[in-house]
């Protein structure tokens, strides 16, 4: 099993994805520099956080022409597993690969704190370790992190079951309070229609040990780990 | 022929600006109480080299739509004209 964590220049989330696959989960993980132009057989891609081109045009935008796009367009036409976390969310959405489009904060300011998710779809590779409506803590740190897309297309998503992750309270009590940039639907991360493709804005990779505070975005990673490793040997 | 375009980009409508509702709060400060509305874009100049007019229209209509704009949120206005030396 080989994980990849993708590379781009203004990257900076990328050492924490690997130091959480590498160092507390013990798995095999490479670097992929945005010009590589093949995946190098990885079973999973993660896109990272971070300003890719400087978040010059819009957040994404830029890096979505990178050669690395193509190997991950074909990698996800033929079912492969790829995570956006944050910026990796933007270039996914900016791609097409994701629906919708993320808009600066409804605050007008950059975010950074721990928020509150409620799982809600634990029937895809990065949730099944989940159970439904489970709440987990896990941080923001964003700028554009507002989902949107036109109401018709929100109808499609809620009816395919592609929001994984929702803002709410402690206790998973869904309140404006709770909805820290404006998201519509209070949407924190959506997957794909087929499940294999998930961008979320809050950073798993920020809270995967103990001593960060929390340990809850560990379970996606765990989540995905035991999806392909149970693959593997059925 | 060499060709200047010139691109506004703005949001489409129903899509929030926060910058426009800042700045329109800012203004209000300011003493502009009669503002109603402040709606933020952006301004691109593409100079290109191209066999005809048309030929640039079409060609800077492309950028826009595969990078200048993104149509999930965004809309655009493009003017084309011949450069003058």
């Amino acid at each position: 099993m080989k994980f990849g964590v993708v590379v781009f220049p203004g990257s900076n989330c990328d050492y924490d994805c690997y130091h959480v696959l590498a160092n507390v989960l013990q798995v095999n993980t490479v670097f992929l520099w945005h010009e590589e132009k093949d995946l190098r057989s990885c079973d999973c891609v993660i896109l990272p956080g971070g300003f890719s081109y400087g978040d010059y045009l819009r957040t994404g935008a830029i890096a979505r022409f990178s050669p690395i796009m193509q190997a991950i367009r074909d990698f996800i036409a033929q079912g492969g597993l790829v995570m956006g976390i944050c910026n990796g969310f933007q270039i996914l959405v900016e791609s097409g690969l994701l629906p919708g489009a993320l808009l600066p904060n409804i605050t007008g300011r950059f975010i950074c704190k721990y928020t509150y998710l409620r799982v809600e779809n634990v029937h895809t590779p990065f949730t099944h370790l989940f159970t439904p409506g489970e709440v987990v803590k896990i941080p923001i740190a964003h700028h554009q992190g507002n989902f949107f897309m036109h109401s018709p297309d929100l109808l499609t998503l809620r009816k395919q079951e592609q929001v994984v992750f929702r803002y709410c309270g402690p206790h998973g009590e869904r309140d404006p309070r709770f909805n820290p940039n404006g998201s519509l639907d209070d949407i924190a991360g959506i997957a794909s229609a087929n499940f294999r493709v998930l961008g979320m804005m809050p950073h798993p990779e920020r809270c995967a040990e103990d001593i960060l505070g929390s340990h809850d975005g560990r379970k996606i990673f765990f989540s995905l780990i035991q999806w392909l490793e149970e693959r593997k040997s059925g | 022929m060499k060709c200047r375009g010139k691109i506004i980009v703005t949001l489409r409508p129903g899509v929030f600006d926060p910058q426009g509702v800042t700045i329109k709060s800012a203004l209000h400060t300011l003493g502009y109480g009669e503002t109603l509305e402040v709606k933020t874009g952006k301004f691109f100049e593409v100079i290109l080299e191209t066999e005809s007019l048309e030929k640039a229209k079409e060609r800077l209509q492309e950028m826009c739509d595969q990078l200048l704009a993104n149509p999930v949120i965004e809309q655009y206005l493009l003017e084309v004209e011949e450069q003058s030396r």
